[in-house]
């Protein structure tokens, strides 16, 4: 029986009501053992893989629609058909989360090594590839020991490496770790990084990983979670798999959801099936805002996504209509705002974050997110300027030109505009910075304002002293 | 200080040996340098080039891109607090004030005993335990001002033997055993793998 | 553009731009064929000649492929059928704006006290695409002003926009990434390693493609504005390649000089030798005024003094009179000098090689390839002796960019690892003496065995390329000045007979020797590569037989056989291989007329000193190692009382008694055209076109056996059980003239030092830096030890023209090879 609590050794993680995909383990002091992996068959599930045919267990994960969990969202089956017969080709496993407001992939790591393991197994065998790097976020160290020590017993047993489980079938998988940049989780960048490069994002096209990868062969980039689910869905069939979630969004989720709630914490959820308010309010999950104050605003996929307002709280934890009703789910993260929040303190903080982790290769996000940091910080520190409103907006649309996605707001008549945003970069870290911006404007506008009227008045008393 | 310790370069090596491009190895190795040294100088930044076979210059590009690699000294215990928005919500920035008042240094200083430095960091994914920080990579959850201090207190004294000095990621590092490997080919010549060749579907019969 | 397939007629790719259907090449990338077709897309990052990065966004424009349209960088999208673009929409304007916008906002305002100033992409959009004024009122980015990262370009990383394309060309083209992005995001600043400066034969390419002033060249700052130079467009003449240049001057001086896109040459690089050569025709030193030696010294003269002393030293016999030189002046100079020489004077022995280089026959006869050819997409390039990267710099990057982008493999027949050894498919590194049976070996395919220690496995990969169906191309240079040039002829010979279908590709690396050969001054050979016994029109004579190589013309100095050395731009006494050899020369001979621009050491010990204009102060023609023509062009005037070539030999005549018959340069090209057969086709007006140039026909040498007298198949036999076999080649930058007499240039080479294989090294326990000393003789010095790659056991390799050691002492030309002495020093 489910505690509906904390789980100390899993911190963050709450034990909660619903059906464990992932996280079933994590109950368990010992989860991150092979003696307690091998008790819970964590590799079950890449043995009856290794059974089948390679295009057959990539069929029945094609079947599953796993979406990847990796904040695209996109079928892990369709991507693995991209690849053209061409060899070598690699999987890479994304462990370097970074987004902010997310951290799922560090519990499964930390918790479940074997779990990964199995599942990096299963994908190279359906991939018919032998070489597997999984490439963990360089600050996680502990997640890096786990794995290492996993594999190095995993190795020992039999599991991964030679001839795995007695079979003619031979896979590496590699312990890579990388050392702090968040624009390494984007797949492209994470390819340079992992060729020893600077982690700048290559365009795609030409430079679909899928074709022209690690070494400009064919590699597929999966997520963490994304792979933590292939033991369980080999051993239970998609049938089983389909029963979790919805329709389009089968199976379960981790988020994480922070800020102003009474139980943040890591949950496992079946995708479509909760709200947001569910989430928010429920005994099950965060159980109400802090303090009983009322929610101001929730980003509902990471730092990247746009906002939502309590206007969206009743949509259903589902990709398509939140992008429809202009943010996305990206990586798992919620992040809550109650009416105490300074809104252009957090979109500062927002954007100095794209700012400070801008790869710099593109003109529009190297020049544009240290240009809004500077006078969001500016306007923050009473300097700000009537014109800064709108200056704002306008670097915004030169990162991201048109109208920027953003949340309907009844009460002005203002209709939703759907996810994702145009670009003028390579990849979405810059459009991330507009979200910040374009969200709390178009709300909050009158607590920009406000800050700058004060600026306005102080100056001209100054100049009167003068 | 200094290329890599003639233990290290088996390390090194064996790094490298996994990776079917020996650049591939470049940001291990220069973990291995940090660990090495607390930091990673000048020379073992022209070791490492000579050991991956590229320029100075392009490890130096490499190593300045990731902000975990620090080129100059910092105290034996760096402190990343974090402040990014879901810990800001809930006291990140006033816990780092409280750090920087306590120690006496800015973000980004070190204290003149050569113990601490302090920086303010990114998302470190742990944004439900806020405020946290990792100090050396591991991690303190949801502190207040006094945990802040009790931490400093062990660190200090000793106590927190936990911790590592600065450098040191994971304690233990994976080692293939050569008769487990399932082997590392080069990226122009590796063909498809027999037991995959050997499984792939029957070609449909013509007409069929 | 990257790839030199020749275009084949390829069905276009339809599409519209901007409303209009066009046709896109096969493969076309947007923004070219935008520009075909007469739309300009503004670019900073995208350069034709390296491979898209897409990173400052300029060249984003608007495209529909079907599924709504979008911005798209049109530096990194193939046109695709039926792909709609628009590059005047609103959404393209907001967008090369927005991008202008942010490309400036940290760009300082100094364009006044810039060197790009008025030739600056940057300028040049914000003016055509950007805002009136800056909304940015925050701090700019600072960094310290021009910082030097190479003794010739500084780095001012403030004006830097960080589009990727010195960087990339360090990395792609050059291969010498010694500079990088360093740090990330808007801290992003290119550099290089602390205390590793951008040493790179090509760096100052850099400074051409950097999209504003944020490199500089030394030799250039602050020299000139752009819209003060005057330009004409010329054809390298530092080395046999010919690169395509222009040259800029001011106020009747040279400032610079810009790479120029031919196709068929140099892709719009240079070497850096190439780029501040003009440094050496600005030098103070040049010579101003004929001289004399009359009371033991050297003194300007009027020029009719000078003209007559000349005549009256040449006033001999033919065979009393020997001629050295000519490879520097332009094709219509050589063939004036021919004319006077062998068609008025009867002189033979003539020769424009110094002992460095090949039988000029042998070479002529080779069926020739283009640099096209030789670097075309999945060849086979065989280099026989050259490393290309130190003897002919610019066609290095042409071979490299075949081997490393284009899929050509390359076979290295070299006496030690060249600049390409890291992409060689085949490295036969051969001790002195054993070119010829190594080649001879391949060419009648027993590769069985190894041959003069080389590996069986190495012979075998380059047999199985060469008997590959796919085109090979043999680059011939002279390998090692230590080693009689039979050798190299002997390779030649079994090449061409085991690989009927090879081509080859000359590499005689002295500026327009090809020219030079061409226009017969070499022995045995009339203009067009024709006998002497042709008979021309307006000639009133030939020699009578077959005349002296440089070699033979100083051993009959010696003798006393020859009186008179008349040298036409070269400096045997630091030049040619053997010193000792040409030491006596010139002291057994009664005269010395030099012909040239400097007093050099040969010219000093000369009765008469005519000078000369260099190429920039003079018209003509090159004829470059593909046997390709393009002008060389003057810009400036030479100084004092200079002449150029063509005009001296029509003096000489003149006082003589005779006449050239022409008067001008055109009137000279009338005459080749008229008078050769293998200039018989050639339009002049499209050797003067911009464009690549034409190739001249091929002479009834082409193609014929080769001679076998000079060929050499045997590997002599170690003289002495301490000595080491000599390799002695050139550096790029070395004492040459004309380096040495460039400002920047002059102190670029290294010291002489004394390159050990790995083996001999460890034989002697010796390691990089330790010094060892080398005995020639009765002529020691103490040398640097420097381990080479790829220099097989018994061989030292010392490069010539360097301070500290002067292997030419150590060299006998009637050796077929040399040796020195190695020894630790006792200390």
């Amino acid at each position: 029986m489910p505690t509906n609590a904390y789980v100390p050794h899993a911190q963050g993680y709450v034990d909660n009501e619903g059906p464990k995909v992932v996280s079933s383990r994590f109950i368990h002091d010992d989860s991150h053992t092979l003696e307690r992996a091998l008790a819970t068959d964590a590799y079950e599930g890449m043995k009856i893989a290794l059974g089948m045919a390679p295009h057959e267990v990539a069929a029945l994960v094609k079947d599953a629609v796993l979406l990847g969990r990796g904040g695209a969202g996109f079928p892990a089956g369709i991507k693995w058909g991209f690849m053209p017969p061409v060899w070598p080709r690699y999987l890479v496993v994304n462990g370097d989360e970074s987004e902010p407001g997310t951290y799922k992939d560090r519990l499964l790591m930390e918790n479940d090594p074997h779990q990964l393991i199995a599942g990096c197994v299963i994908t190279c065998y359906a991939l018919g590839l032998n070489q597997c790097f999984l490439y963990v976020r360089g600050e996680m160290a502990l997640a890096q020991e786990r794995i290492a020590v996993a594999l190095n017993e995993a190795y020992e047993a039999g599991l991964v490496g030679k001839n795995i489980n007695g079979t003619d079938v031979s896979i590496d998988v590699v312990l890579h770790w990388g050392a702090g940049a968040y624009i390494v989780g984007e797949e492209t960048a994470l390819i340079e990084s992992l060729e020893g490069n600077r982690g700048m994002p290559r365009l795609k096209p030409p430079f679909f990983p899928a074709a022209k990868g690690l070494y400009m062969k064919p590699t597929i980039v999966n997520n963490v979670e994304t792979l933590a689910n292939l033991g369980w869905l080999l051993q239970n069939g998609p049938e089983s798999y389909k029963t979790y979630g919805s329709e389009t969004s089968p199976g379960t989720r981790m988020l994480a959801i922070s800020g102003h709630v009474n139980r943040p914490g890591v949950y496992e959820v079946e995708q479509g099936k909760v709200t947001f308010r569910d989430l928010f309010y429920g005994d099950n999950y965060c159980q109400g805002i802090r303090d009983g104050n009322e929610l101001k605003a929730f980003i509902p996929g990471g730092g990247s996504a746009p906002w939502f307002f309590p206007d969206q709280l009743d949509l259903p934890l589902e990709a398509r209509p939140v992008g429809a009703a202009g943010s996305m789910l990206g990586s798992g993260a919620i992040v809550v705002m109650d009416d105490t929040t300074d809104a252009v303190k957090a979109t500062l903080r927002l954007v100095r974050f794209y700012a400070r982790e801008s790869c710099g290769k593109c003109t529009p996000c190297r020049e544009g997110t240290a240009w809004e940091e500077k006078v969001l910080q500016r306007i923050l520190d009473g300097h700000g300027r009537p014109q800064d409103i709108d200056l704002l907006l306008e670097i915004g649309n030169n990162i991201s030109p048109g109208p920027y996605p953003v949340a309907s707001f009844d009460s002005q008549s203002l209709e939703a505009i759907p996810f994702p945003p145009k670009q003028t970069t390579i990849c979405p870290l810059g459009p991330s910075s507009v979200a910040p911006i374009t969200s709390a404007i178009r709300r909050f506008r009158h607590e920009f304002e406000e800050k700058i009227e004060a600026a306005v008045a102080a100056r001209n008393a100054g100049d009167q002293d003068d | 200080m200094s290329r890599l310790t003639a233990q290290n370069q088996e390390v090194a090596a064996e790094i490298i040996s996994r990776y079917p491009r020996a650049k591939s190895a470049l940001i291990p190795l220069l973990h291995l340098a940090q660990e090495q040294d607390g930091y990673v100088a000048d020379d073992a930044m022209e070791h490492l080039a000579e050991l991956v076979g590229v320029t100075p210059a392009e490890v130096l590009g490499t190593c300045s891109f990731y902000e975990m690699f620090v080129r100059h000294p910092v105290g034996k215990y760096k402190i990343d607090i974090c402040t990014n928005i879901s810990c800001q919500l809930v006291g990140g920035e006033e816990l780092l004030h409280h750090a920087e008042e306590t120690l006496g240094i800015r973000a980004g200083g070190t204290t003149d005993d050569g113990l601490f430095t302090i920086e303010d960091v990114e998302c470190i994914a742990a944004c439900t335990e806020g405020p946290c920080l990792q100090v050396n990579y591991r991690y303190e959850y949801r502190l207040s001002n006094s945990d802040f201090d009790n931490m400093i207190e062990g660190l200090r004294d000793g106590s927190r033997d936990d911790v590592p000095p600065h450098g040191t990621l994971g304690l233990t590092r994976q080692h293939i055993p050569q008769d487990h490997l399932a082997g590392i080919g080069s990226p122009e010549t590796t063909p498809m793998p027999a037991w995959f060749e050997s499984r792939q579907p029957e070609p449909e019969a013509e007409g069929a | 553009m990257t790839d030199t397939a020749p275009t084949e007629a390829t069905t276009g790719v339809p599409f519209t731009l901007n409303g209009k259907d066009l046709e896109a090449k096969d493969g076309e990338l947007l923004i070219e064929a935008a520009e075909r077709n007469g739309v300009h897309i503004p670019r900073f990052c995208y350069h034709p000649r390296m491979e898209s990065v897409g990173m400052c966004r300029m060249c984003l424009v608007e495209v529909d492929t079907g599924r709504g349209p979008g911005l798209q960088p049109s530096c990194m999208l193939t046109v695709t059928p039926n792909m709609l673009v628009n590059t005047e929409s609103e959404s393209t304007k907001a967008a090369q704006d927005g991008v202008l916008e942010l490309t400036l906002i940290n760009h300082p305002l100094d364009c006044p006290v810039c060197d790009k100033g008025g030739e600056c992409p940057l300028q040049d959009n914000a003016f055509a695409f950007g805002p009136g004024e800056s909304r940015f009122v925050e701090e700019k980015r600072h960094y310290e002003k021009p910082i030097p990262i190479s003794d010739l370009v500084f780095l001012d990383r403030e004006r830097c926009i960080l589009c990727d394309r010195c960087t990339r060309f360090a990395d792609d083209v050059a291969g010498d990434p010694l500079i990088h992005f360093i740090d990330r995001g808007n801290q992003t600043q290119v550099n290089t390693f602390p205390g590793l400066p951008f040493s790179s034969y090509f760096s100052g390419n850099t400074v051409q493609i950097c999209p504003v002033g944020a490199l500089t060249s030394k030799p250039y700052r602050f020299t000139a504005r752009p819209w003060d130079l005057a330009e004409n467009e010329s054809t390298s003449t530092v080395d046999s390649t010919g690169a395509r240049i222009v040259l800029q001057s001011s106020q009747d001086k040279l400032v610079r000089i810009l790479g120029v896109d031919s196709d068929a040459v140099n892709w719009s690089w240079l070497s850096d030798k190439e780029r501040f050569a003009y440094e050496a025709t600005n030098a103070e030193s040049r010579l101003h005024d004929p001289m004399m030696d009359t009371s033991g010294a050297l003194e300007s003269v009027r020029w009719n003094a000078a003209l007559g002393a000349a005549v009256n030293a040449l006033a001999l016999a033919p065979s009393k009179i020997g001629v050295i030189g000519g490879a520097r002046m332009s094709v219509e100079s050589q063939y004036a000098w021919a004319k006077m020489l062998k068609g008025l004077a009867g002189i033979d022995n003539i020769d424009a090689q110094l002992g460095d280089g090949i039988d000029a026959e042998a070479i002529m006869s080779l069926p020739r390839a283009t640099i096209d050819e030789a670097a075309q997409p999945g060849g086979v390039i065989v280099l026989v002796g050259i490393d290309p990267k130190e003897d002919l710099p610019t066609l290095y990057l042409r071979l490299r960019h075949a081997v490393v982008k284009d899929g050509a493999s390359l076979i290295e027949m070299t006496p030690r690892a060249t600049g390409l050894s890291e992409f060689a498919s085949a490295r036969i590194h051969t001790q002195p003496g054993s070119l010829g049976v190594i080649a001879q070996s391949l060419g009648t395919g027993m590769v069985g065995t190894s041959v003069a220690g080389v590996s069986a496995r190495q012979l075998t990969d380059a047999s199985k390329l060469l008997k590959s169906k796919r085109p090979v191309t043999v680059i011939v240079g002279r390998g090692n000045l230590a080693e009689r040039d039979g050798y190299t002829v002997a390779a030649l010979k079994s090449l061409r007979s085991g690989f009927p279908e090879a081509k080859f590709l000359s590499a005689l690396r002295r500026g327009n020797i090809h020219g030079a050969l061409e226009m017969g001054l070499t022995p045995g050979l009339l203009p067009g590569g024709q006998p002497l016994d042709t008979e021309i029109d307006g000639w009133i004579t030939t020699p009578a037989e077959r005349g002296l190589d440089t070699e033979g013309i100083l051993r009959s100095a010696v003798k006393g056989e020859i009186s008179t050395l008349l040298l036409l731009g070269s400096d045997p006494l630091t030049d040619y291989p053997d010193r000792n050899l040409v030491r006596e020369a010139f002291d057994a001979v009664t005269n010395v007329v030099s012909v040239d621009a400097f007093l050099t050491e040969s010219s000093q010990r000369a009765n008469v000193v005519l000078p000369t204009t260099l190429a920039g102060e003079s018209a003509g023609t090159f004829l470059n190692l593909e046997n390709r023509l393009s002008p060389i062009r003057s810009k400036v005037t030479g100084p004092g009382q200079t002449r150029d070539d063509w005009m001296i030999a029509a003096d000489i005549a003149a006082v003589a008694g005779g006449d050239l018959g022409f008067s001008t340069v055109s009137e000279i090209r009338e005459e080749i055209s008229a008078l050769i057969p293998t200039f018989a086709d050639i339009d002049w007006s499209e050797v003067d076109a911009a464009g690549d140039g034409p190739l001249i026909a091929s002479s009834p040498l082409v193609g014929s056996d080769l001679r076998t007298s000079g060929a050499d198949y045997s590997v002599p036999v170690p003289s002495g059980d301490y000595g080491l076999r000599l390799v002695v080649d050139r550096k790029m930058w070395d004492l040459g003239t004309m380096v040495n007499e460039s400002a920047s240039q002059s102190q670029l080479h290294t010291e002489a030092y004394a390159g050990l294989a790995s083996a001999d090294a460890t034989r002697l326990g010796v390691f990089d830096g330790d010094k060892v000393a080398v005995t020639a003789g009765d002529h020691q010095a103490s040398l640097a030890v420097k381990v080479i790659a790829g220099l097989p056991a018994g061989s030292v390799h010392i490069p010539f023209r360097l301070p500290g050691f002067d292997p030419g002492e150590a060299i006998s030309a009637s050796f077929p090879v040399n040796e020195v002495a190695v020894e630790v020093e006792s200390s």
